[in-house]
């Protein structure tokens, strides 16, 4: 399956990566390679199993409500490359 | 041609949770000061496990059943992608095709008319970071306090059966009395755990014609909702009659200016590439689980309200009001408890007349009342009114000074000197000068003017700044009327 020029600048929109003119190129070239792997599957009868969006079989995993310690605010912000009045700062979002 | 309005609302309200939806961080952020109840899984770190916080499950069904919803045997949860610094993750875990409630009414009732309103879907997803937006000198940024990221968000969709701003509001309020009963959820508008928006369209009256679709958001209190309800559908109306168009987007409500305003967010449509979350487990609900939900469920307002008819005899629509808060039917039924000599039919009028007033003068709730006046200190104010030591006018701004001061009635009473005047010789003296100074009102009640008598009682009433017996005052002014005739 070929990836359209539109698809690839459409999926690094969503992701937020920048793309040169030759890495759209290059990069539209692998994506389209690993979905051509994953046609390899398409051929095998599965209409006998039923879809699910697990390959676990447990379920009903849950916990009891019950609070433990955070972390502490400067190991929250210690990876933040910017901050303001124990904040993460980022640029100025307009929309709503 | 005449339009109709379709509107629909969406509910978002926080779980009354201790720990967030999840991860263990404490949901009590209100007052924290910023990123302090915050973790590797809330904070998005990769390589993190998040696991479901049961009781957030449990009270979404709670919720789901009390809004009479069917409730999946089989639920998961999804995860929604969408970049925004509110979102740490980059995406939120919601629930996409497999809502943990679905297909649910509820009753409302405007101009005393019943009317139901379907149900959509009720599901669970996570709330997200709050966002602070700075100006300084030439330069703009947000900062972003992750406080709030991960707290169990439930989320109610309705039905757009809904073709009145009132009757939004009715829906809103209902709902949000509901969630107060079941106690799921702090349910404040004010500081945002209980957040609406509003799909509004119109088309011709009749017609099921799809007309475009205009998001409303910002509305932050009932009366915002009714308000920018109204505006939006004169807005709309106005545009399709003057033969512009109507476009689909999403406008936010704007206070100061009593208008909605078109958010013009950047034109890509938005593609949140659902897919089930990899690292949560679905749930089978099984039947057993959800009958040991539903025994969990309180009275609810309109079991109340039902059963305030029956038990305490008060009309339909006292109950009504009484039981859409659950403080005042609280304190309703604590007072009749605290005072049985009282009638039940006493009591409503005081809390829905001058305790209301009350409320809405100083602008507060129910529970701030209840804190400064306790239930035994009114029922012994009620007490003294019914044995005739105060009259009911005094017991009234008795009642006020009560909730200004937080001293009892008979502290009040006695420092203000308010008891009543039951003394006929008192009484007399006063009747007589009133019978002097309103010669016309007098001869108007001689010529037969029954009317002039309860003019007269008033202004007894007055000089006595109503701390007169109304009753033995109508007695003396009869005689001394009569009197007055025979000489
Ligand atoms: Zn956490």
């Amino acid at each position: 399956m070929k990836l359209s020029r539109e698809e690839v600048l459409h999926i690094a929109l969503l992701a937020r990566v920048g793309l040169a003119e030759a890495e759209g190129e290059k990069l539209g070239e692998q994506l389209s390679n690993i979905l051509e792997n994953f046609e390899v599957l398409q051929p095998v009868d599965t209409s006998d199993v039923p879809p699910t969006t697990q390959s676990i079989i447990r379920h009903n995993v849950m916990r009891d409500d019950e609070v433990t310690p955070s972390l502490s605010q400067d190991e929250v912000l210690a990876n933040a490359p910017q901050k303001e009045e124990n904040f993460f700062r980022v640029r100025a979002v307009l929309e709503q | 041609m005449k339009y109709e309005a379709v509107i629909g609302l969406e509910v978002h309200t926080q779980l009354r949770t201790r720990s967030k939806m999840y991860c263990r961080c404490s949901t009590d952020y209100v007052n924290a000061p910023p990123n302090t109840h915050v973790c590797p899984v809330c904070l998005g770190m990769p390589g993190v496990l998040p696991v479901i916080n049961k009781q957030a499950v449990e009270y979404t069904m709670m919720a789901a059943l009390a809004l009479n919803c069917t409730i999946a045997e089989y639920t998961k949860f999804d995860r929604k992608n969408y970049s925004y610094p509110d979102l740490m993750k980059g995406y939120q875990i919601s629930q996409y095709d497999t809502p943990i409630g679905r297909s649910g009414r509820l009753t409302i009732q405007v101009d005393g008319q019943e009317k139901k309103v379907g149900i959509t879907r009720v599901h669970l997803e996570e709330d997200v970071a709050k966002l602070v937006h700075r100006t300084a000198v030439g330069e703009s940024c947000s900062l972003v306090d992750v406080n709030r990221s991960g707290v169990p968000l439930m989320e109610i969709v309705g039905e757009p059966d809904l073709h009145f701003p009132e009757e939004a509001r009715q829906y809103l309020m209902k709902l949000h009395s509901i969630l107060q009963y079941l106690d799921v959820s702090t349910a404040s508008m004010e500081d945002g755990s209980f957040r609406c928006d509003a799909n509004v369209s119109i088309r011709p009256e009749g017609s099921s014609e799809l007309l475009a679709k205009v998001e409303v958001k910002n509305m932050n209190s009932f009366r915002a909702v009714f308000r920018a309800l109204e505006y939006e559908v004169k807005r709309q109306t106005r545009a399709i009659e003057t033969g512009e168009k109507v476009v689909q987007e999403t406008r936010g409500w704007v206070e100061e200016n009593g208008e909605t305003v078109s958010q013009r967010s950047k034109e890509f449509a938005h593609d949140y590439r659902y897919f089930p979350e990899p690292d949560l487990l679905p749930l089978n609900i099984t039947r057993t689980w959800v009958a040991e939900t539903g025994a969990k469920l309180p009275e609810l307002p309109e079991a109340r309200r039902d059963r305030f008819v029956t038990e305490y005899g008060l009309s339909l629509y006292d109950a009504n009001l009484l039981t859409s808060s659950k403080e005042m039917a609280d304190y309703f039924e604590n007072l009749c408890q605290d005072n049985k000599t009282i009638l039940a039919k006493t009591v409503s009028n005081w809390l829905l007349g001058t305790v209301s007033a009350i409320l809405n003068t100083n602008n507060i709730d129910m529970s701030e009342f209840a804190d400064q006046v306790s239930t035994e200190r009114v029922a012994e104010l009620l007490l003294t009114e019914s044995q005739g030591v105060v009259s009911t006018a005094t017991a009234k701004s008795i009642l006020e000074e009560m909730y200004k001061t937080g001293k009892s009635s008979s502290e009040i009473i006695a420092v203000q000197g308010l008891t009543q005047i039951s003394d006929t010789g008192e009484l007399e003296k006063i009747a007589a000068q009133v019978i002097q100074a309103n010669v016309p009102a007098v001869a108007d009640y001689k010529a037969g003017k029954a009317q002039s008598l309860t003019f007269l009682v008033g202004q007894v009433m007055r000089v006595t700044h109503g701390r007169a017996n109304p009753r033995v005052v109508t007695e003396v002014l009869k005689k001394k009327l009569e009197e007055e005739g025979e000489e």
